[in-house]
């Protein structure tokens, strides 16, 4: 059953048109990457569909529901949660209240601060101190945490591997992997490619602000994927 | 001794201009924004306890049960109908809104209540006093300034513990994050300003029974809030009572030399802080609480 139903949607910073005619199907259950080189589009993408930026109403469509242009708070409400490139920990909250404002909306279900530092146990010994006194991979996993706290029905990910180390990311798509299979959608964008595509079941790449391809990671070959990545 | 009672009853006019501050302080801390009419909305408040002393016959400190809530009321319309719709648009705008907000409520109350200067009675505490020691200390003053430790306790509390508070944090640390989280700031700043309008209108009131006031009488009282928001370090609250004072005693050490110093040693006193420290004393590590 599609999910999320993302059709022509454009987008823009002012005058300068980020997205054109992009369409998309996040299918439920499943672990979707979008992939792309710097200034693709993806991260606007993640925004546009999350509410951050204005889109037309009939662009993106959330369980049926046209949801284009909602504010990111009522989006939020509605099951869209979105862990921002960054990290954007919020500096003057500690680890376990950066959690518990995850929860703000005090959706329903399986997501609590327990299970979160059951995933990520480091989490859990530097509560009290200061989100951003963690290690830049320590501070994606509390992003994810964080997100995971909404109970998500989708959960937007952008750009996991910035700035860490090769092993942490893979742990990370592990956990990914794991929150897919319980159940959560996850739709992540990213730009290196070594992890991603293990773990992804479907995957579109974006080039220019477009879809230059979409498919199966196995079944699409290397070459081709290249080709879509980068124009050549 | 006598300079042991100066200080001391510098301290307790500190809790009043801590009182006036901590709105100020809170709005800014939250919004980054500047109420160049929360010194007239005090006054406003002292006013309508005026008509509420008038028309009901009530005690002004009774007063407060019917003068807050209209003020806190009166806020969050402000924020509503005219503030978040400047949103997005820089400081500026807002900013403007307040100050011409402050000449509307100034000519307002003289159309209404004429220059005259009004005082509120509210029969015979503001004159009781208890001796400490060695000093001897008015009833109402330190009632004053324990209503200002409390309501920055709560405050502090409020923002430091409940769900409602970590959300007004997240929303000063990065408004757009903080909306991803699902949180409508329009709704929180509203919360905000109701909450600010709700305190100063308790400063107002114990102003109106401390001294006389005027239609004119805000911006000074927006004044000293600012010095002593200033003093403390702008968005710490405690450093908000610190602030206050310090303020509070500068005013009463400068008037004890000569009367007409009080005002001047404190605006010094402002500026040498300014000068030395220019993010306050207590410059926090987190912006709100």
């Amino acid at each position: 059953m599609t999910l999320l139903a993302v059709r022509d949607l454009d987008a823009f910073y002012g005058d300068f048109q980020a997205l054109f005619a992009v369409s998309l199907d996040v299918v439920e259950g499943e672990l979707l990457a979008v992939i792309g080189a710097n200034g693709a589009g993806k991260t606007t993408f993640l925004r546009a569909i999350a509410g951050v930026l204005p889109v037309a109403q009939q662009a993106v469509r959330f369980r049926g529901r046209a949801v284009g242009g909602r504010p990111a708070y009522e989006l939020a409400a509605a099951g869209i949660a979105l862990v921002p490139e960054g990290r954007r920990i919020f500096p003057s909250l500690s680890v376990e209240e950066n959690l518990l404002i995850g929860a703000y909306r005090e959706r329903p279900g399986s997501w609590t601060v327990a299970r979160v530092y059951e995933l990520f146990p480091s989490l859990a010994a530097r509560r009290r101190q200061p989100g951003t006194n963690l290690s830049g991979g320590e501070q994606q996993m509390l992003a994810i945490g964080r997100g995971l706290m909404a109970n998500p029905i989708l959960l937007l990910v952008d750009e996991i591997s910035l700035g860490l180390a090769p092993l942490v990311v893979r742990q990370l798509y592990e956990v990914l992997r794991v929150v897919t299979a319980e159940g959560t959608t996850t739709l992540v964008v990213e730009q290196d490619l070594s992890q991603v595509l293990q773990v992804a079941q479907r995957v579109y790449c974006f080039r220019k602000g477009t879809v230059s391809l979409t498919g199966r990671p196995r079944e699409l070959g290397r070459a081709e994927i290249a080709a879509a990545y980068f124009g050549v | 001794m006598a300079w042991v009672d100066t200080v001391v009853q510098g301290i307790l006019l500190g809790g009043l201009y801590a009182l006036f501050a901590t709105g100020l302080s809170l709005i800014f801390g939250v919004m980054r924004l500047v109420n160049l009419a929360h010194g007239d909305f005090s006054i406003l408040a002292a006013f309508l306890a005026v008509v509420a002393v008038q028309v009901a016959g009530l005690n002004p400190l009774a007063a407060l049960v019917v003068v807050v809530p209209l003020m806190a009321g009166l806020g969050w319309l402000l924020q509503c109908a005219a503030l978040n719709r400047l949103l997005g648009r820089g400081l500026l705008p807002a900013v403007l809104v307040t100050f011409g907000l402050s000449i509307i409520i100034q000519n307002a109350l003289l159309e209404t209540f004429s220059a005259d200067s009004h005082g509120l009675n509210p029969g015979g505490i503001e004159t009781a006093s208890v001796r400490l020691a060695v000093v001897t200390v008015g009833w109402f003053p330190l009632l004053t300034l324990a209503t200002a430790v409390l309501v920055l306790l709560a405050l502090q509390l409020f923002i430091g513990r409940t769900a409602l508070g970590r959300a007004f944090r997240a929303t000063s640390d990065d408004r757009e994050t903080a909306e991803l989280m699902g949180i409508d700031h329009r709704r929180l700043y509203a919360l905000a300003m109701a909450l600010s309008l709700g305190i100063v209108a308790v400063a107002g009131v114990f102003l109106g029974i401390r001294t006389t006031f005027t239609f004119a009488s805000g911006p000074d009282r927006l004044l000293f809030a600012f010095e002593a928001v200033i003093i403390g370090g702008l968005g710490s609250l405690w450093g908000t009572l610190v602030g206050g004072v310090i303020l509070g005693v500068a005013q009463t050490v400068g008037a004890k030399f000569s009367p007409g110093w009080g005002v001047l040693t404190g605006h010094l006193v402002f500026l040498a802080v300014l000068l030395l420290r220019p993010q306050g004393l207590f410059a926090p590590s987190r912006r709100v609480g």
